[in-house]
């Protein structure tokens, strides 16, 4: 990134961090957790420790990260070495990202950057300027993928309090400033768990590694009988809704189940969990008992949005509630060659053309990697 | 520490602390060696090790009615193979003596869950499991039903998919389990407790009357003694990964910790690495040798990175299985055969 681009944005994000210290505060237990951050144009500094919201703030006006995080961990020793830190516990973590959904619209409004001479263009092979191959996909704000995401964040949250149990009001939900959502888990029953038993939770969110059996088709002996109910609680009740469609088809889909065979049922339930009843989390994410997770209030570096919270994520527009940079007139120069949409404005596209945008837009488009400032 | 009646002590003999039990009950481990009347308990014992080292389980029922009669012989048995597996010092001996013992513990656990023999008998099974492997169990109806915590701090100590939690009966944060179950599930918490009492106990001296026993079991133990060989060939995912690089694709994160970690595994040096990740777009030498350094333990923390095991790359879309990889759960276990 140009020097002046990230003066420009270093400055951006001192100012919205100085207008909203109400909306960054450390978690819980914040001498035991972990804090980090980047700079623009640098990498991590991690195994920061800090006691209160005084110690982020000051953290914030003089080091100006460009992304905050902080342990969903909470350690004996949180500055010393991981090996050193003695891990207690972890709070649960999720993230749902719309780059994991594989949504049909993610074409339109994704382009690419070139690693060599940094040209925006639509998605290709290679860089239609130097021919390069080394190239970064920049994928822009898209109402459609934000749908897709907030209906996993609803089977998410059904799932952590039916069958996981855990109280809803436990569970806190944010928009991650990019392009989807965290949900994050507050003193469960699940804090103790190391990395392989969340691998194993993991499973139970995402649907995966079900058998046959589990779901009524014994491989010897197959019985009608054995095959979920709609009013089953847990997985088998939504195979139930997911397979049967309605309980009066119940009786003919098991018959053709049946004389498909074990294996053909199977491969429907992997089907069935990768493309409509599986959570799509990052799995990642979840497994990690040592991460540093963005921090609530935050701005995310690759958008200039806010990690914000959201009460009500069926209302909630993250494009507009989580852009909080002041919109005050800026020059850059704008190689965007797709639109976007921002505050309810649209945007673009911009074929490296001297533009004024206001300061948010602006923010957007250089965190992104497809503006200069002028 | 749960106190133990006789009936309880003879189905669950490794609660019983090893020397106290014997001085309590008048004896010395030196009269065992001499005194040809007790000779039947050495061979008894003796038998219990034979018997765990072949994977069968020692038969031995424990008889409530015929009391102290049986009692001695079967927690004296117990106690002396220990002494005869301490006396041999063969790893594998009383790793399959762990094994076999965990599993006639389970039997006694399995039926004292149902509780139908006597309610103390099932309260002692869930004393058992809370105190001794920190699972909370309920019984509601035929079901015991744990925490699903619980169950899965025991549970990842499986393989075989139907111990994932997606395939269990799960409600309301509670997993529902049949005793069959329930007690398979801390089999290997069992085994591995048992086994640490035994390395806990202090080997004694060798008496003459245990030396002909302790000589067999080492000529036995010889017999366990496994060697491996592993073939030079490397499995299907690093093959696929190293073949990635080598297209200038931009190989996963997780991709390249993966075929770092199996490369040094394997005894190769950073040096030996390092060129591999030459054609990837973002090659970088410095951050690549920092990472292969910090990877192999030789900087940061000194913490040598094992290869991520199968079904965490099957997680990362990295595994490209071929029927060669059946049954192992490691890349490092690819090729390795016992000879």
């Amino acid at each position: 990134m140009l020097e002046r681009d990230t003066k420009f944005l270093e400055e951006a994000f001192k100012q919205y961090y100085f207008d909203h210290f109400d909306l960054i505060h450390v978690p819980d237990r914040p001498n035991q957790r972990e804090f980090g951050y980047k700079k623009f144009n640098s990498g991590m500094n991690r195994h920061i420790s800090l006691k209160n919201d005084n110690d982020l703030h000051f953290l914030l006006m003089t080091n100006i990260p460009s992304d905050v995080f902080c342990s969903n961990a909470c350690y004996s020793f949180p500055n010393m070495a991981m090996a050193e830190k003695d891990w207690k516990e972890a709070d649960l973590i999720f993230d749902i990202d719309a780059k994991d959904l594989n949504l049909s619209c993610r074409k339109e409004h994704t382009c690419i950057k070139c690693l060599s001479c940094g040209e925006a263009s639509l998605v290709q092979d290679s860089c239609p300027n130097c021919n390069s191959t080394k190239l970064d996909l920049v994928s822009l704000s898209c109402q459609n993928c934000i749908s897709g995401v907030k209906k996993e964040v609803l089977k998410l949250t059904s799932i952590l309090t039916d069958d996981l149990h855990i109280p809803s009001d436990n569970i806190t939900t944010s928009f991650s400033g990019n392009e989807g959502f965290h949900l994050y888990v507050k003193g469960s029953q699940y804090n103790q768990l190391g990395s392989k038993e969340r691998g194993n939770l993991i499973d139970y969110i995402m649907f995966r590694n079900a058998t046959p059996e589990t779901f009524g088709f014994n491989k010897f002996k197959p019985s009608r009988s054995s095959f979920p109910e709609f009013n089953e609680p847990g997985w088998r009740g939504r195979v139930a809704k997911e397979l049967f469609g309605s309980k009066s088809k119940r009786p003919k889909t098991i018959s053709k189940i049946i004389s498909d065979g074990y294996s053909t049922y199977r491969q429907k339930l992997v089907d069935i969990g990768k493309n409509s009843i599986g959570t799509k989390i990052d799995p990642n994410v979840t497994v990690d008992i040592h991460r540093i997770f963005r921090l609530e209030g935050s701005l995310n570096g690759k958008s200039g949005l806010v990690k914000l919270n959201c009460e009500n994520i069926e209302k909630f527009n993250p494009y507009s509630e989580a852009c909080l940079i002041e919109d005050n007139q800026v020059e850059i120069f704008g190689k965007c060659p797709i639109e976007f949409r921002l505050k309810n404005r649209k945007f673009g596209p911009y074929t490296n053309e001297r533009i004024s945008v206001p300061k948010y837009a602006a923010v957007y488009m250089i965190c992104k990697g497809i503006a200069n400032l002028a | 520490m749960i106190s133990l009646g006789n009936d309880e002590i003879t189905k669950y003999p490794f609660l019983a602390e090893a020397g106290q039990y014997l001085k309590d009950k008048g004896f010395t481990l030196e009269q065992f060696a001499t005194d040809p009347d007790l000779q039947i308990i050495v061979d008894k014992a003796y038998e219990r090790v034979e018997c765990a080292s072949w994977g069968k389980i020692f038969n031995s029922t424990p008889d409530g009615s015929k009391g102290g009669a049986s009692l001695p012989l079967e927690v004296f048995s117990f106690l002396l193979a220990i002494v005869l597996l301490k006396l041999t010092d063969a790893n594998t001996l009383i790793s399959r003596f762990s094994l076999a013992e965990a599993r006639r513990a389970e039997k006694f656990l399995e039926k004292d869950l149902i509780g139908n023999l006597n309610n103390t008998s099932e309260e002692l099974a869930i004393k058992i499991f809370k105190d001794l492997f920190s699972v909370s169990i309920k019984k509601t109806g035929n079901y015991f039903v744990i925490p699903i915590s619980d169950y899965l701090r025991h549970a990842v100590n499986f393989h075989e998919l139907e111990w994932r939690l997606i395939n269990r009966h799960v409600e309301k944060g509670m997993v529902f389990l049949n005793s069959h179950e329930t007690v398979r599930l801390i089999r290997k918490e069992l085994d591995a407790y048992i086994k640490s009492r035994i390395r806990a106990v202090q080997t004694p001296s060798l008496s003459q009357g245990f030396e002909e026993k302790v000589n067999k079991l080492v000529q036995m133990a010889k017999k366990f003694t496994v060697i491996t060989t592993i073939s030079t060939e490397y499995p299907p995912c690093i093959k696929h990964a190293i073949q990635a690089l080598n297209d200038g694709e931009n190989l996963s994160h997780s991709g390249r910790f993966m075929l770092a970690t199996f490369l040094l595994g394997r005894g190769q040096t950073v040096d030996d690495v390092a060129p591999l990740f030459k054609n990837a777009p973002d090659y970088n030498e410095k951050v690549t040798r920092y990472q292969l350094n910090q990877i192999s333990g030789e900087t940061g923390s000194n913490t040598k990175y094992s290869c991520p095991s199968c079904e965490k790359i099957k997680s990362n879309d990295l595994c490209f299985a071929t029927p060669d990889c059946d049954y192992i759960i490691n890349p490092m276990q690819f090729g390795k055969k016992r000879s």
